[in-house]
């Protein structure tokens, strides 16, 4: 059997203490300090998490250790599980197996009232009766806060999240982008252990939505929480987390940073599933990987069949290498997509729009890349 | 587009609707316009309707206490059933709401089918509970609760009781028609803000139920106030409302102006008050709803 | 979707037999083998369903009542769909008046039309004519038959006709191709609401109906006003169970809720 990637090798405790120092320690004026004692242990720690529909298993035994001040990604299509193990740490769901440990604290007797977690909702779920101020203090009066330090914490989130003057506007007068910042600042007033968000951004356009990736991020460093993110989109994934979560059909295929998960996926669906790849049909023997016409030095590798996935931007073309013929050429702005045809597949090249020479449609050319762009799998059943 | 097109583009919506339009004018409007205006006629047992226009009829309702005894009782009555109605089908329509598919489905048609059967029929089956010997009167006297049978019938009461089972399905259309506009989500995030149970209903779902609640009970009122089978059957000849005394006067003493004007002036209560309410709703909710 | 707590479910209870407490009491007595009225304790019996037969007239009021309806709402659903059209497709001056005007009967109490119509038709002479009663049953119903057929009119989507007229179809083949197929299930739940609706109908036919020309609810009505007897109770469970079965299939075939309540489900 082909060996995979290695496990991410992170210095778990180097990076903790990098976590605690620039997030945990440069809290704004919202956070109490308190949480940096919290800083050096796993915050929140999902042990064996398992939720079972009848016979259908939706999460199966999903183990994750969320570092305070992390940003965590779950990642997958729709039907993984991620929105279920959300739904499991906001309690709105039992969980039918696991655990659920929250700073030392078993989250899973905890009400869902209780448990002190800031959620946004993919719709939102504002208050339609109620103005943006009043949404936000809403969390503050379920909690006993008096008036003047409510108005000034609400003050201060709206502050935040750059709505300083929509205080007293009602939601359906607001647009997508007001509404989910709204929503933000009312789950951050609380000053939660872990903000929650379910597919925030979905409902908003492509603009927007990178705009609001960049804000969400910088809001994130500047106050801190552990935050777990739920979305279906890899890009926003890569973007704004610590870690990403890929889950599929209820199990957990891969975590890692998300540099890692690019360039080095520990499984054919992670491969497929965050950018382009090609995955091409490979045998091993001696050390050499052969793939079509072309060879690659891969040390270590065992031997038989496997399949070889590389990324499309790390294909260049050469004079020598597995040879194909260009079938298409479409220009995409900021680079060129091309599709070769060779003996070991439709084989997918990205190459940037720097003035370079490309071959044209038709055109005999040969393709390389770097052994270590290439990843070895099992073969893709 | 030429002059004759505009013109023929214009005039199309009104070729459209015009058979309804004329139906509704020769049938509604010009009815209700003579009713009016035979509110302003004359009367006597023997000369029968004179068409000349006075007062008369107008100033006999306002001045004699009688009749502003039975508009008292209408509204009353009115009032109470909306209160009660309300009261009971709003909580019933959050409950339906909650329920899973087959029960949720079963309940719905058991509770609104009703309205598909005649009202005589459902009065009727009120008119057998509540009698003296009824089954309501029965169960008081088993469980010792009072000491001789309670006289339902032939009384406001048992009007109220009636009328309520009548209207309620509308209290819990409206009610559900505004249950359905609702996110789930909301309940989920005030939950998650630190909201109990009973917060929950008082500060996040019943404001947002507000106007179904409200257009709910314009309806129930006004037809609780003109409703005319259920108390004829339960409050018998004794005990009148608005439009047991219209119906008297008309087919009974044949007084038809004054008949009309007890008709008119319940249309313009009734009208005024579903206008009203409807101005109140629309500018207190605008802001926050559609 | 959270579930109801106990004391939610009791309450869900007591409702439901307040519902149903009237109903069941009706057929209960109607299959009563005493001669009076009573609870049927010693066993079931049909004498007074069979009774029906020995009054003639409840059998010709039902029979007029079947006419009636099916003509005043067929009628009505004829003049609703090309006025739904019309207020549906048409951005025109008096579009808000002329709805009003058509919904105006939900709001006028029926006591005020029954006196309109009779005050109307005695002046023109057709007072106590079954012209009359369906006149006035069309004007009745129409709403309900207009509230359903123009829910079906918005939502149809117009790029479905203007498709149609882009292949060719004249507007008459438009409307009978594609138009009228879809707005079908709004016209036909209209028509059946219109007809249950006439068919239920007493306060204003009370009114405007003569001897000679009566409705079931209204024969019941001035029967019970003289005397309760279990024959009323049968006649009415004959109309409990007949709706009963209307009802059902309707809500299998449309939506009980949709049918009241517009959008939902």
């Amino acid at each position: 059997m082909p060996t995979t990637r290695q496990p991410p090798s992170e210095n778990a405790w180097a990076r903790r203490a990098t976590s605690a120092f620039t997030r945990g320690f440069t809290a704004s004026s919202l956070f109490c300090p308190r949480y940096a004692l919290y800083a050096l242990m796993s915050f929140l720690a999902l042990q064996g998490l398992t939720k079972r529909f009848g016979d259908a298993v939706a999460v199966d035994q999903l183990s994750l250790d969320v570092d305070k001040g992390e940003f965590v990604s779950l990642l997958g299509p729709s039907g993984c599980g991620k929105t279920t193990t959300l739904q499991m740490i906001a309690g709105f769901v039992e969980p039918s197996a696991g655990t659920i440990m929250l700073a030392q604290r078993d989250l899973t007797k905890v009400k869902p009232a209780a448990r002190g977690l800031g959620i946004v909702f993919q719709s939102y779920a504002l208050f339609p009766h109620m103005t943006a101020a009043q949404n936000i203090a809403f969390g503050l009066e379920m909690r006993g806060v008096a008036k003047p330090e409510q108005e000034r914490r609400v003050a201060d989130a709206l502050a935040l999240v750059g709505l300083a003057g929509l205080a007293e506007r009602y939601p359906r007068r607001m647009s997508g982008g007001q509404q989910q910042r709204v929503a933000l600042a009312r789950a951050l007033v609380i000053r939660p252990d872990v903000l929650l968000l379910d597919e925030p951004l979905s409902n908003l356009d492509a603009k927007l939505r990178e705009e609001m990736q960049v804000e969400l991020r910088a809001i994130q460093r500047t106050v801190g929480t552990t935050t777990i993110l739920v979305t279906h989109d890899q890009g926003e994934a890569m973007a704004l987390s610590d870690r990403i979560v890929v889950m599929n059909r209820g199990r957990v295929e891969q975590i890692a940073r998300p540099t890692e998960i690019y360039q080095a996926p520990a499984t054919a669906f992670v491969a497929n599933f965050l950018g382009k790849i090609n995955v091409l049909p490979a045998s091993v023997a001696a050390g050499v990987a052969t793939i079509g016409s072309a060879r690659f030095a891969t040390p270590g590798a065992a031997d038989g069949r496997c399949s070889a996935s590389v990324r499309p931007e790390r294909i260049a073309f050469a004079a020598q290498g597995l040879a194909g013929t260009v079938k298409a050429r479409i220009f995409q702005g900021h680079h060129w997509l091309l599709q070769v045809a060779t003996d070991a597949g439709l084989i997918t090249v990205i190459a940037p729009n720097d003035g370079r020479a490309l071959p044209a449609e038709g055109a005999a050319t040969h393709l390389t890349w770097r052994s270590e762009d290439m990843t070895l799998t099992e073969p893709a059943r | 587009m030429s002059t004759a097109e505009t013109r023929r583009r214009a005039s199309t919506p009104w070729l459209l609707a015009g058979p309804a339009l004329l139906l509704f004018v020769g049938v509604v409007l010009i009815p209700i316009a003579m009713t009016v205006l035979l509110s302003f006629h004359d009367w006597g047992q023997y000369k029968g309707i004179d068409p000349i226009i006075t007062l008369k009829n107008w100033r006999d309702i306002a001045t004699d206490s009688y009749f502003f005894e039975i508009f008292l009782r209408t509204f009353r009555i009115a009032l109470m059933v909306t209160a009660i109605s309300v009261a009971i089908g709003a909580p019933e329509a959050y409950i339906l709401n909650r329920m899973g598919p087959p029960w949720r489905g079963i309940f719905l048609v058991i509770v609104l089918g009703p309205l598909l059967i005649s009202v005589v029929a459902r009065t009727l089956g009120w008119a057998l509970l509540l009698g003296s010997t009824g089954l309501v009167n029965v169960a008081l006297l088993r469980l010792g609760l009072v000491a001789a049978p309670v006289q339902f019938m032939f009384s406001e009461t048992g009007m109220v009781i009636a009328l309520v089972h009548v209207l309620l399905p509308f209290v819990v259309i409206s009610v559900w028609a505004s249950l359905q506009r609702l996110d789930p989500q909301i309940e989920n995030a005030a939950v998650s803000l630190g909201a109990s149970a009973v917060t929950v209903l008082r500060r996040i779902v019943l404001p947002q139920v507000m106007p179904g609640i409200l257009s709910g009970s314009v309806v129930v009122f006004a037809l609780a106030a003109s409703a005319f089978a259920t108390p004829a059957i339960i409050g018998g000849r004794r005990l009148k409302v608005a439009s047991t005394l219209a119906y008297d006067e008309f087919l009974n003493t044949l007084n038809w102006p004054l008949g009309a004007a007890v008709a008119v002036l319940l249309l313009i209560a009734v009208a005024a008050i579903i206008v009203g309410a409807n101005r109140f709703t629309e500018r207190r909710y605008a802001e926050v709803f559609q | 979707m959270s579930r109801n707590g106990p004391l939610a479910l009791a309450f869900h209870a007591l409702f439901i037999g307040f519902v149903l407490a009237p109903i069941v009491i009706v057929c209960a007595v109607a299959f009563t083998p005493e001669g009076y009225l009573s609870l049927p304790s010693h066993g079931l019996s049909l004498r007074w369903f069979r009774a029906i037969a020995d009054y003639p007239e409840f059998v010709r009021a039902f029979r007029d009542s079947l006419w009636l309806a099916a003509l005043s709402s067929s009628i009505a659903v004829l003049l609703s769909v090309p006025a739904a059209l019309a207020i549906a497709r048409y951005r025109f001056t008096g579009r808000e008046a002329l709805l009003a005007l058509f919904m105006s009967p939900l709001m006028i109490p029926s006591v005020v039309l029954g006196i309109a119509f009779l005050r109307f038709f005695t002046v023109i002479g057709i007072g106590g004519t079954f012209i009359g009663l369906v006149l006035s049953h069309i004007v009745i119903v129409m709403p309900f038959a207009l509230r359903l057929v123009l829910a079906a009119s918005t939502g149809l989507d117009r790029a479905v006709e203007h498709a149609a007229v882009s292949l060719g179809a004249s507007p008459l083949t438009m409307f009978r191709r594609v138009t009228l197929p879809l707005i079908l299930p709004g016209v036909v739940s209209g028509w059946v609401l219109a007809f249950i609706t006439s068919f239920d109908e007493v306060t204003m036919t009370v009114f405007i109906a003569s001897p000679a020309t009566t409705t079931l609810p209204v024969r019941l009505f001035l029967y019970i006003q003289d005397n309760i007897d279990p024959l009323v109770s049968s006649v009415s469970a004959a109309l409990i169970f007949l709706t009963a079965l209307v009802m059902i299939a309707l809500d299998r075939l449309y939506g009980l809720d949709r049918l009241f309540v517009g959008a939902g489900k």
